[in-house]
């Protein structure tokens, strides 16, 4: 799906994370993540912020995500919302 | 009221909150209300949708009636609140400020067909409504009977006090006419009624007098803005001993009644009506959620 | 022979005893007399003199032992000061025994760098330094002991104090010193000193630093005047804004305020609840929290508590005043509203850690105590606590007293939530073990209670009252679900730090955390 403009969704509060999509000149989903249990759920975070952007349709997209100890249901709501917030692409519930 | 689902307290959460959407669950509230409506700004309505939708299809909220409060049809973002909901398997979808029977209809036809769309069995999702207006509690009644899958009904104060060109007071005069509306309404509808918010969390002795008054008006419960409400609450509804005692010998007699096959239920000598029956039962559903009683009593 | 004042001592009682005859001004050690005035001598022939001249006179090398205490937490300013002068003077391969250490001792990074600093002994770790150490910065592991443990090594000699530099909120010319300002203005009160009295009491040699010189005799004193060889004035022993400011507060917090209402209905039901009943709760948000709710109950069943004891907060004083709480033994003193009940209460009394927590003394208070409510970074399944590391592998709390109370009380709580934020705090295996699981009986979540299988009685009366009783593997299953399953942490091979039971036995190491 094309990217209309940078999508940017969620907050810095605990719990939460903030995820900014951006057009990239780089192949694929780009994930760049800050968080603040790196060590333990790094990794996790990474595959949940890939396989939501996957099925959003994204490709050749930077994500650049600060992570505050979100769960994964919140990290998939963020990334769509700044997915459909880039693309204005509409969700099928 | 149906005897067996309590709702004493309904714990109201921001829906673009997901610190607080995690586990709101946790405090012992018998529901809450995740809030797509007021506590969202316009600009961030459809990430509280997606942030509920993703919550409600993940997380195990266990025995909590789980209720989420969307915008009003009449908004842009009514029916995307709707369908969004219903596919996560909202249970129960709170309509605010609703002012006639026709606006419960319109919500009734759009969460059909986001049931239809969502392979969702056709009337599993309830509707709790919320009346906020004069027009509103003017028309209670024939709004708690528009539509089959109505729960309850509840008064939001704030919006009707400024529609009534008053405030709100301590003593909550102003809103006598529409507390007692709304609890009549509801029971000649068979539904629950459920009261609005006590907005300062601080001062437990107030919010413990208007417990006990809309207890006496005939309310199933209220609406609440923190955990730290639940407790005192509860304590208001808790049954006294009495109460229990008497009711567990009247379900004793409907047993026993029901045994021999006889529609008429007595105690010591006198005959008991079935709304007696159903206040006892529910004197022993509040009784074990606090604890007081056994299951097996 | 007759001697000095002209009394006849026959010869034989020298020979047979080895007494010596009176000489006077033969022994250099007797002070000679004075006929100034008390105010004169006060002044003229004290034990005040410079830093640099109480360090030679107490004769300290390189090599040796020097202890601090904590008791002005985060506004502490004697350890940086200190170990800011010694490195100055020269001075090489120190090592440094504090009964703890906080955010504010980064500067000591440079010292270990340096290697003025080699060493490290403390109950806790925090910040910079703490992150440093825990990243390698020393070669030799840093030994971490509880409260009580520490106490113990003291008295037992396991660990030698060649020079204590205790801080005080007042001294007099000759020592007696204390944590606050007995009849006089307070110029950064801290309280109880109880930590800094097994030091002044076991060290080779004490120097007090103070900013606050006040007249003899400074009584009542926490650290009396016989163990003090020098006193040392300095602009300031800390910051009195951050060393205790106003009451500790009540958390707010909504998860806290659950934990809390829930461990006090576990004390009310468990057996523990009894007219002249013992407690201690720690300062965290929850188990500090959980004094409001007992407090309803005491008054409720009129129930007094017979001591408190521990970190003392407002909350535990304000109850001692109003006849709640009996007595209170206080080893450390947490804001400055309890400062204040030390200094005017008489039945606030403060206790050298020693009577706190010796895990040798039957008498010692935390073998006394019924109930502790203690905190948690990490639980396992086995109950067994981590206080210390943080899930990232970096150092970031301290031990406290938490196994000795854990160990000493007839009930012991843990709360915690279930998560903090992502990161799930009941685990299959705690990190770090800092407190055996034997000695920890019941732990409160937000989301239910588990109760030892090695207390049976206590999870029945429990499940009497109808508190949510579940197991705890059922609590780090759901934690689990909610947050995955965590990666191993990057360790590697070095051992950063040395984790003593009470004894000073080796129960847990912490190796170097990688990035």
């Amino acid at each position: 799906m094309k990217l209309e403009k940078n999508g940017v969704a969620g907050t810095l509060e605990s719990g939460d994370i903030m995820v900014e999509i951006r057009p990239s000149e780089k192949q694929g989903i780009n994930v760049e993540l800050e968080s603040t249990v790196a060590n333990l759920f790094g990794r996790q975070i990474k595959q949940v912020i890939i396989e939501t952007a996957e099925k959003c349709g994204l490709e050749n997209v930077d994500i650049i995500a600060n992570d505050k100890g979100s769960l994964d249901c919140t990290i998939r709501a963020r990334v769509t919302t700044a997915a459909l917030r880039a693309t204005g692409g509409e969700f099928k519930w | 009221m149906n005897g067996e689902r309590l709702r004493r307290t309904m714990l109201f959460v921001p829906g673009n909150n997901p610190g607080m959407i995690a586990d709101a669950h946790i405090y012992g509230s018998d529901a809450v209300m995740f809030d797509l409506e007021d506590s969202v700004s316009m600009g961030e309505k459809d990430a509280a949708r997606m942030l509920v939708y993703n919550a409600l299809k993940t997380i195990d909220y266990g025995k909590v009636e789980i209720v989420v409060r969307v915008n009003p049809l009449s908004t842009p973002y009514g029916r995307d609140d709707i369908f969004a909901m219903v596919a996560a398997g909202c249970p129960v979808i709170r309509m605010p400020k609703t002012e006639c029977a026709q606006d419960v209809i319109d919500t009734e036809k759009c969460i059909e067909e986001a049931e239809k769309t969502a392979g969702v069995e056709i009337g599993t999702t309830k509707i709790l409504t919320a009346v906020e207006s004069a027009l509103g509690i003017t028309n209670a009644y024939s709004i708690a009977t528009a539509s089959s899958r109505i729960i309850g009904i509840a008064l939001g104060a704030e919006d009707y006090c400024a529609n009534l060109k008053t405030t709100r007071s301590q003593e909550g005069t102003e809103l006598f006419y529409a507390r007692s509306a709304i609890v009549v309404a509801a029971r000649a509808a068979g539904i629950d009624a459920l009261d609005t918010v006590y907005s300062n969390v601080n001062d437990t002795e107030g919010l413990i007098e208007q417990t006990k008054l809309i207890k006496q008006l005939g309310f199933d419960g209220k609406s609440i803005i923190n955990p730290r409400q639940i407790a005192p609450i509860n304590e208001v509804f808790r049954p006294t001993d009495k109460d229990i005692e008497k009711a567990l010998r009247i379900i004793k007699a409907a047993e026993e009644a029901e045994k021999r096959g006889s529609g008429v239920v007595s105690l010591d000598g006198k005959m008991v009506d079935k709304p007696v029956v159903m206040r006892a039962q529910r004197v022993i559903t509040v009784a074990r959620a606090m604890n007081i009683i056994g299951e097996e009593v | 022979m007759i001697n000095a004042v002209k009394r006849e001592i026959p010869e034989s009682l020298f020979e047979k005893t080895g007494l010596k005859p009176y000489v006077p001004g033969e022994n250099e050690k007797l002070l000679p007399r004075s006929t100034e005035t008390f105010a004169e001598r006060s002044k003229n022939n004290n034990k005040i003199t410079s830093f640099e001249e109480a360090v030679k006179a107490v004769g300290l090398k390189d090599g040796m032992t020097i202890s601090f205490h904590h008791h002005f937490r985060d506004g502490e300013h004697v350890v940086n000061y200190v170990l800011g002068k010694l490195a100055e003077m020269g001075y090489k391969n120190l090592s440094v025994a504090a009964s703890s250490l906080t955010n504010v001792h980064e500067p000591m990074i440079e010292h270990i760098k340096n290697g003025v600093v080699t060493h490290i002994e403390t109950s806790g770790l925090r910040g910079k330094l703490a992150n440093a150490i825990s990243h390698g910065l020393m070669d030799d592991p840093v030994i971490f002991r509880s409260h009580g443990g520490r106490a113990a090594a003291i008295a037992e000699g396991d660990l030698h104090i060649d020079v204590a530099f205790l801080g005080a909120s007042s001294c007099d010319p000759y020592g007696n010193a204390n944590g606050y300002t007995a009849g006089g203005e307070e110029t950064g009160a801290c309280g109880s000193l109880g930590y800094a009295r097994v030091d002044a009491e076991y060290a080779d040699k004490v120097i007090i630093l103070t900013n606050n010189i006040v007249a003899f005799p400074n009584v009542p004193c926490a650290i009396p005047a016989k163990q003090v060889d020098y006193i040392v004035e300095v602009e300031s022993v800390g910051d009195p804004a951050k060393i205790s400011s106003g009451a500790t507060r009540f958390t707010k917090n909504p998860h806290d305020l659950l934990i809390a209402q829930t461990a006090a209905d576990v004390i009310e039901a468990s057996g523990y609840f009894y007219d002249g009943f013992s407690m201690q709760t720690g300062s965290g948000g929850a188990s500090l929290a959980v004094t409001r709710f007992l407090r309803d109950k005491m008054i409720a069943k009129d129930i007094k508590c017979g001591f408190a004891l521990g970190g003392i907060t407002a909350q535990i004083t304000s109850m001692h005043e109003e006849g709640l709480v009996k007595r209170i033994l206080d080893v450390q003193t947490f804001d400055s509203v309890a400062a204040e009940s030390v200094k005017n209460n008489e039945f606030h009394h403060q206790i050298d850690a020693v009577s706190y927590a010796s895990p040798y003394d039957k008498g010692s208070a935390q073998n006394q105590l019924d109930v502790v409510i203690l905190s948690a970074l990490e639980i396992d399944v086995d109950f067994n606590v981590n206080v210390l590391l943080g899930s990232d592998g970096v150092i970031r709390g301290a031990i406290g007293g938490h196994p000795d109370t854990a160990a000493g009380a007839a009930l012991t709580i843990i709360t915690a939530p279930l998560m903090r934020g992502r990161l799930p705090t009941v685990m299959k295996k705690v990190n770090t073990v800092i407190t055996p699981g034997w000695d920890v009986d019941v732990l409160v979540t937000d989301h239910g209670i588990a109760v030892n299988p090695a207390r049976p009685e206590i999870e029945e009366r429990l499940r009497g009252a109808g508190l949510p009783v579940t197991t705890i593997e059922a609590l780090q299953q759901e934690a689990e679900r909610l947050s995955g399953v965590p990666d191993d942490l990057p360790f590697g091979d070095k051992v950063v730090a040395v984790v003593t039971y009470r004894d000073g036995s080796v129960i847990d190491v912490i190796k170097n955390i990688k990035d």
